[in-house]
């Protein structure tokens, strides 16, 4: 038993760690999240550049093969500086998505360019009315001479609003929340017909909804069997959960150094507030949620890439409930340690907690994977 | 025991609902319950209708132009109001610094500030805590030198809520350091329009211009100025707090903020069905409902006992601390029940002139910031943690 990374995984931490504090200042952040892009693009040519975009790529590709540890060690760097830019969607989601399901030409025109950086994909899984479950699909895809038109809406898709391939579900057959009929496409966001209003979201970063209004598409735009997607989205959604896990945790770690150095910094009632048994408590309250959200995205990194199985479903959703769960406290318990200064938007702490929050609303919340997990509860 | 409302009340409550029918306007009651900004504009209109009818000053005797209501009376009107969408009072004025006034000031100040309070010429704005004095409030250290007819004021206040709108500040300032922090403390009434003083926002982590942080540099306040006797500020001090602390359990604004939350769990769907239908999230809604009745019983429980014309003790810090969980609790659910539409921050969602279409509901914009933006509740008014040392101090005696 050996929970130590690697000396490769730990030298890919380590260049991903000094990127991160070479270029990604809180002030810097700042700036990128009001451009209209909303991230860096010289960060993101940056990653590209140093083959992190590749990481979970075949050789061929130029990647490392790396799996969910690997994944996890840049995910958790790209969360200590709050990173704005889409990796998990393009490279682990849209990446995963083609990597599993696409045909030789599929994979020979997106995936060498999500691989290199050059192209950046989004995937639009959720719709309004679909809550958090990625079977609900009432997006229409019918057949038309050899393509299919598309109709419906994509909710909430991050990234979406630069993304220069999207990836939709949507159904060509069956009841609007059958697991069966559901397809997955891919197509450029310029296509005739492809509607996107794009926004800023609570934790600084931008996404849009996608309307597709009779948008028509080549055969060679379906991804995979026609129908047969929901269970290949199941796994490739539950690959993003672990990299938003880990993301989740180097998101904790800093939240909890700041709100360390902060009891030890600020003197109330002529003591520093951290001698103050109550403090102390609650931030040991956060050390021990911190450990529990890590041993859980340590566990979610090691069954990302295995085999389906109803236990790999069970570690996922617990994984995303335990990281749901412990977000929130340090979020909600940090600001509070803080008190004012920890609400304001000048200090970087609350941009920590915002985030916590806003992982805990992408691909399911605390309350759904609790839901998930309980029905795949085992009686023994 | 009689849980129930006299006749009298009953009367009461009528009157009040008939007013609010009438008088109350519709587009600020409809951005009150959409959880929009309201203006300055917004809270002057409002303001002036409440003092025409002469319901502006509750905490205030008749002789100042104050109604006299019993604690019932007040909390009847405190849940009819925010049933229908009565904005948030701004209390700097009518409620803090006014009842200080009242009990400690002298004929003068009560002659001057009183009426202009009641007529809205004046909105205030408070200079309690500092960057290094928060819960150790009496730590301050904006300094008031005499000099002649004038202090010298000195220093920096923050958190001062809508003091941009300000243009009366009351303030806590040192005047003796020679003595223990409590006791070197005085109560000043101050212009923000006397040269040296200056308001820079503060920005909130969602986004929001609410609070500022005032600097004075050498401001010259006219020993008229001051209220009661220099160095007995803290007493003065501690008696606005017991007022600022009875309303700060919220209770009403947490049933309107629940009634909001059960809307909009019936208009959202999860599996096909409406959310308040749902196992899970409907016992979530349950058992913070049944918190915050418990939490109503605890406030008319401590309305009762002060019905005789007490000041509220320990009891209200209790409450605080429940009633601050409790609302943070419906803000956390009404975050959950638009699921992945609470990331998207559309600004211009927020603003009740828009004409555009809603990305997803109607009243989904506000709600994340909104959670965020509450998290002050558990901060202010003295933190959660400092009203349970009031608690552990006055009624344990630990």
């Amino acid at each position: 038993m050996d929970f130590r990374l690697n000396e490769e995984q730990q030298m890919l931490q380590d260049t991903v760690a000094r990127l991160v504090r070479g270029e990604y200042s809180f002030e810097k952040r700042l700036e990128f999240s009001e451009t209209n892009l909303g991230f860096s693009a010289d960060f993101w040519q940056q990653l590209s550049e140093l083959g992190l975009t590749a990481v979970p790529f075949s050789e061929e590709l130029g990647g490392f093969g790396g799996g969910g540890v690997e994944v996890q060690s840049v995910m958790a760097e790209l969360g200590r500086g709050l990173c704005l830019e889409p990796y998990m969607q393009s490279v682990i989601l849209g990446g995963g998505l083609i990597d599993q399901t696409g045909n030789d030409n599929q994979k020979e025109h997106w995936l060498a360019g999500i691989a290199s950086g050059e192209l950046k994909a989004a995937v639009g899984l959720q719709e309004p009315q679909s809550f958090y479950d990625l079977n609900n699909v009432e997006t229409r895809a019918e057949k038309k001479g050899e393509g299919y038109v598309l109709n419906g809406r994509k909710a909430v898709v991050i990234g979406g609003h630069c993304a220069d391939l999207i990836i939709v579900s949507a159904r060509t057959s069956g009841d609007s929340r059958e697991a069966d009929g559901i397809s997955l496409f891919a197509l450029s966001p310029e296509t005739a017909g492809v509607e996107r209003r794009t926004y800023p979201t609570i934790d600084g970063a931008k996404g849009c909804d996608i309307t597709l209004n009779n948008v028509q598409v080549g055969a060679d735009a379906l991804l995979g069997e026609e129908g047969n997607a929901a269970n290949v989205i199941e796994y490739q959604a539950g690959r993003a959960i672990a990299a938003l896990c880990a993301e989740a945790v180097g998101v904790m770690e800093m939240a909890n150094e700041l709100t360390l150095d902060y009891l030890k910094q600020r003197k109330q009632f002529g003591v520093p507030i951290g001698k103050f048994q109550v403090l102390q408590h609650r931030m040991v309250d956060m050390m021990s949620e911190l450990e529990q959200a890590r041993s859980m995205a340590i566990l979610s990194a090691s069954v990302a890439d295995s085999e389906q199985s109803d236990e790999r479903r069970r570690v996922l959703a617990a994984a995303k409930n335990v990281i749901g769960r412990a977000g929130q406290f340090i979020s909600e318990a940090g600001i509070q340690s803080h008190g004012g200064i920890g609400m304001t938007w000048e200090y970087n702490f609350a941009h920590y907690a915002k985030r916590l929050i806003a992982i805990n609303h992408q691909l399911g919340d605390d309350d759904f994977h609790l839901e998930h997990y309980a029905s795949l509860l085992q009686a023994s | 025991m009689n849980m129930n409302y006299t006749a009298e009340e009953l009367a009461f409550r009528d009157e009040v609902r008939a007013f609010l029918d009438e008088k109350l306007p519709a587009d600020i009651a409809a951005k009150v319950k959409g959880f929009r900004r309201l203006s300055k504009e917004d809270h002057q209109r409002w303001q002036k209708i409440l003092s025409e009818q002469g319901w502006y000053a509750t905490h205030w005797p008749e002789e100042y132009g104050g109604v006299k209501w019993t604690p019932v009376q007040k909390h009847i009107w405190d849940e009819e109001s925010c049933r229908y969408g009565v904005p948030r009072s701004i209390p700097f004025g009518v409620n803090m610094v006014a009842p200080v006034i009242i009990k400690f000031g002298n004929e003068e100040q009560k002659q001057k500030y009183l009426p202009r309070i009641l007529s809205g010429e004046d909105w205030w704005c408070q200079g309690y805590s500092e960057p290094g004095a928060g819960s150790d409030l009496a730590s301050l250290k904006t300094r008031a030198v005499r000099d002649g007819d004038h202090y010298i004021v000195n220093g920096q206040k923050t958190w001062t809520t809508l003091g941009q709108h300000a243009n009366m500040i009351f303030c806590l300032v040192r005047t003796n350091t020679e003595v223990k922090n409590q006791e070197g403390i005085s109560f000043l009434l101050m212009d923000m329009d006397t040269p040296g003083i200056t308001v820079r926002p503060i920005i909130t982590l969602e986004g929001e211009h609410e609070v500022n942080e005032v600097f004075f540099e050498d401001v010259k306040v006219p020993v008229e100025n001051l209220v009661g006797e220099e160095d007995k500020g803290w007493t003065y001090a501690k008696y606005l707090l017991t007022y600022e602390r009875t309303g700060l359990a919220g209770i009403g604004m947490s049933k309107a903020a629940l009634s909001h939350l059960k809307e909009l769990a019936s208009r959202r769907l999860k599996n096909g069905r409406p959310l308040i239908e749902d196992p899970s999230f409907s016992q979530r809604i349950a058992k913070v409902e049944i918190d915050l009745t418990a939490a109503a019983i605890s406030n008319l429980r401590i309305i009762a006992s002060v019905e005789g014309g007490g000041v509220p003790g320990a009891e209200s810090s209790m409450l605080k601390v429940k009633g601050t969980e409790i609302r943070q609790a419906i803000n956390d659910l009404a975050r959950r029940a638009i699921g992945p539409y609470a990331l998207p921050f559309l600004e211009e969602e927020l603003d009740m002139d828009y004409e555009g279409d809603f990305l997803s509901d109607e009243n989904a914009a506000p709600l994340s910031a909104q959670y965020f933006n509450n998290r002050k509740l558990s901060i202010f008014g003295g933190s959660n943690e400092i009203q349970k040392n009031i608690v552990s101090k006055m009624i344990l005696g630990l």
